[in-house]
């Protein structure tokens, strides 16, 4: 019996570990669809709408790579993932990539053999309670009950953090957003801790935002990614630079508005390397040369979707702080088009 | 007529010297020749997967180690029945959460039998009222998946009970029970706790430093509990041999508690109640809402299975037991403890240990409500943080096998000593 059940974990994993090293690229193109990971639903990054149509930050970078290879923004399967099941997801070759609120770490990236293509928000660790309550800064939470996302950098930043200032806490660990939110209501826990930018979608869809505070430490440096596996190089490619066109769109003046009549051909030769005009750089990547521009097209360059989904004029209020262009004193940064 | 057609002197069949054909075609070898070449295929399809794993894993540059173990693990657990902090290792998590899941499964099996015994044997009482409610019971838990049970009492906890907050104040929304000693709050149940003035310290164990204070308590119960039983026993001798039973229960009494109060006087034994201190109640006993949300879904919907396996043993014992029983002029309470339910036990015994097997396993679920056993530790968050699927999924299931190996061991060594003596 022993026996057995080894010999039935070892063909479970066996069994699916032999997808990993095939090309991704053609695979999505017979299949006619991206496999996109994305969190279980986060206002704002990722949620599906009324309609049961997937909205969001995250979202609108499934769709402009979708646009790229496959002309057709709506062709993404979205995956939803939790904290524990995204790795395995895409190391099984359930999902071709993953576009949710995943932290940039060494460990990931070399342990896991995971590729992070670039960083897709620049986020860090906050802490929100509720107003009643008083506190007006982290160093006051001594003793808190905190209730946390299991299997995310989260829990190592929180541990860390209340260790290094000499505090206690007593953490409720819960497996999804939603299932915290609903916790953290419930009064279960003083505190509620995860990256600011998921404290500011979950505050925006309580009934009485007005009532929660985010406290003003940020405990952690939690560069967002989007994420493919180790191995073919060509799918990182196209990914990678999905994302770089939508920064440099940004920083080019290039819109989801002019992109049409730019791709014609402008004075630029920067914009016009990028958007297939000059160069050939679409064949490098097994792609078209049209590519940057249906990816561009599908639902804007980096700062409309940020406007659109997260940005100040939404429920959820984001500034651009760090994901601002490095023009205009942020981080956002692609490199040449060359 | 030959002599050979006379069935009373038919020869032997001759001797004939093996064959490899014989394998195959004689009835004597063919089933083991079956046997060995189905085992031989088994073989191959296991080294196989084996080495298509191992292949893999080495494709997508992955090794197979568990040097994690040793690695710092880096986050915190809320129950620690052993001293742990975020600095310790994976194994150090992974031991907590073994703990925890042990703790877990004997409470809810205690629970589990408890209430199992007592539905069981309600369920048949000739009391109209009360056997329908037992029946209601066993039907409504046992016909609502387990998962659904613990989720509605972590909810119940949560969403019905005060928070600290609610305690505070002149005039407080929510107060302490029995004389400000236990606390219900939506984090959980405070409970006074024990604590002794002159404490023995500790001994290590391996990786384990269990309190010499309590060692002792638990030495000092099990003696008390066999030097009683020697006085029952002794009780019963004279009984068999006068038909008079020596009055015992004052001897009972002492020597049960007697040891127990010396003891806990002897090293300053108080009792340290919890109270309301910054965010949450501080002092006594934390029972967190994931314990209490496990072990009450656990317990009671395994009950309902347990009454149900009680029942089954009661009506297989023969009507005519109980009927001697009352011929003999017992009371129906004594024929149930004297006759019937030690027979029973024999029916009931082997389906309660695939039970008590349930209860273990279902622990795992404990993920669903923040209760951090083995499979929130070292099939949680260290898997996640380590990305060790494999490895920590195999360690898990070995110990999850072990310990269901080791449970069932043991009830059935108490199976064989409950089992009719046939002589």
């Amino acid at each position: 019996m022993k026996k057995s059940i080894i010999v039935a974990a070892v063909a479970a994993t066996g069994l699916t570990a032999g997808i990993a090293n095939a090309q991704t690229l053609s695979q999505i193109q017979e299949r006619g669809e991206l496999n996109c990971g994305v969190s279980t639903g986060l206002a704002g990054f990722s949620a599906p709408d009324a309609n049961g149509v997937w909205q969001g930050f995250d979202v609108d970078k499934c769709r402009a790579v979708a646009a790229a290879i496959l002309d057709d923004p709506m062709a993404v399967n979205f995956v939803p993932t939790t904290g524990q099941t995204r790795f395995s997801a895409l190391a099984s070759g359930e999902v071709d990539m993953l576009a949710r609120n995943t932290t940039w770490t060494f460990t990931r990236d070399i342990d896991l053999n995971l590729t992070f293509v670039g960083t897709n928000y620049y986020d860090g660790q906050g802490f929100m309670v509720p107003r009643e309550i008083g506190v007006s800064s982290g160093m006051e939470l001594d003793g808190a009950t905190v209730c946390i996302q299991t299997g995310t950098t989260t829990e190592l930043n929180l541990a860390d953090f209340f260790r290094a200032n000499g505090m206690s806490y007593e953490p409720v660990p819960i497996e999804t957003n939603a299932e915290a939110q609903q916790q953290y209501l419930a009064g279960a826990c003083d505190v509620y801790t995860t990256d600011v930018s998921g404290l500011a979608a979950t505050r925006a869809s309580f009934a009485d935002p007005g009532e929660h505070v985010i406290l003003p430490e940020v405990i952690s440096k939690e560069p967002l990614g989007l994420v493919v596996r180790d191995g073919d190089k060509q799918w990182e490619g196209i990914v990678r630079w999905t994302l770089m066109a939508l920064i440099a769109a940004e920083e080019l003046g290039v819109t989801s508005a002019n992109v049409a009549e730019l791709a014609e051909g402008t004075d630029s030769p920067e914009i016009n390397r990028l958007l297939g005009a000059e160069g050939d750089f679409g064949a490098m990547l097994g792609l078209d040369s049209e590519w940057a521009v249906r990816a561009i097209a599908a639902a804007g360059n980096y700062g409309e979707i940020f406007a659109a989904n997260i940005g100040e004029q939404t429920p959820i209020g984001l500034a651009r702080g760090l994901n601002a262009q490095w023009t205009q004193g942020g981080l956002m940064y692609a490199p040449p088009f060359r | 007529m030959s002599t050979s057609s006379d069935p009373r002197t038919k020869p032997a069949p001759p001797k004939r010297s093996f064959e490899l054909s014989m394998l195959l075609y004689d009835q004597r070898y063919r089933s083991i020749t079956i046997q060995v070449f189905f085992l031989f295929l088994l073989m191959l399809f296991a080294a196989w997967l084996v080495d298509n794993t191992v292949n893999n894993l080495r494709a997508l540059g992955r090794d197979f180690s568990f040097a994690f173990l040793n690695a710092p693990a880096g986050y915190d657990i809320s129950q620690r029945p052993i001293e742990y902090n975020s600095q310790m290792t994976h194994g150090r998590a992974a031991l907590v959460g073994l703990l925890n899941t042990l703790i877990l499964a004997v409470m809810a099996c205690v629970l589990a039998t408890v209430l199992g015994v007592i539905a069981g044997v309600l369920r048949l009482s000739n009391n109209w009222i009360v056997g329908r409610l037992m029946t209601v019971y066993v039907e409504v838990f046992r016909n609502i998946p387990t998962l659904l049970w613990i989720l509605i009492f972590g909810a119940i906890m949560t969403e019905a009970m005060p928070a600290p907050s609610a305690f505070r104040g002149d005039t407080p929304a929510a107060s302490m029970l029995f004389n400000d000693s236990i606390a219900i709050t939506n984090r959980g149940v405070y409970v006074p706790s024990i604590l002794f003035e002159r404490d023995l310290g500790s001994f290590q164990l391996g990786p384990v430093a269990p309190s010499i204070s309590w060692v002792l308590v638990i030495l000092i119960v099990a003696a008390s509990i066999w030097a009683n039983k020697k006085i029952i026993d002794h009780a019963t001798r004279v009984q068999n041999a006068t038909g008079i039973r020596p009055k015992t229960w004052w001897k009972s009494i002492l020597v049960l508690l007697g040891p127990l109060a010396l003891y806990f006087i002897a090293l300053g034994a108080h009792l340290e109640y919890p109270e309301l201190r910054g965010f949450n109640f501080a002092g006594g006993t934390h029972l967190r809402n994931s314990l209490i949300a496990m072990w009450l879904g656990l317990g009671i919907y395994t009950g309902a299975f347990v009454a149900e396996n009680v029942r089954s043993g009661i009506l297989a014992i023969s009507r005519g037991q109980t009927e001697a029983a009352f011929a003999l002029g017992l009371q129906p309470g004594k024929t149930m403890r004297l006759v019937v339910l030690p027979q029973a036990l024999r029916v009931i015994i082997p389906p309660l240990i695939s039970q008590y097997l349930n209860i273990t396993k279902n622990t795992s679920l404990g993920l669903a409500v923040g209760y951090m056993d083995l499979r929130s530790t070292l099939g949680g968050i260290t898997i996640n943080q380590t990305g060790r699927e494999l490895e920590g999924m195999l360690l898990m299931m070995l110990i999850y096998l072990a310990i269901s190996l080791i449970i069932s061991g043991a009830m059935n060594v108490y199976n064989s000593r409950v089992t009719l003596k046939e002589r």
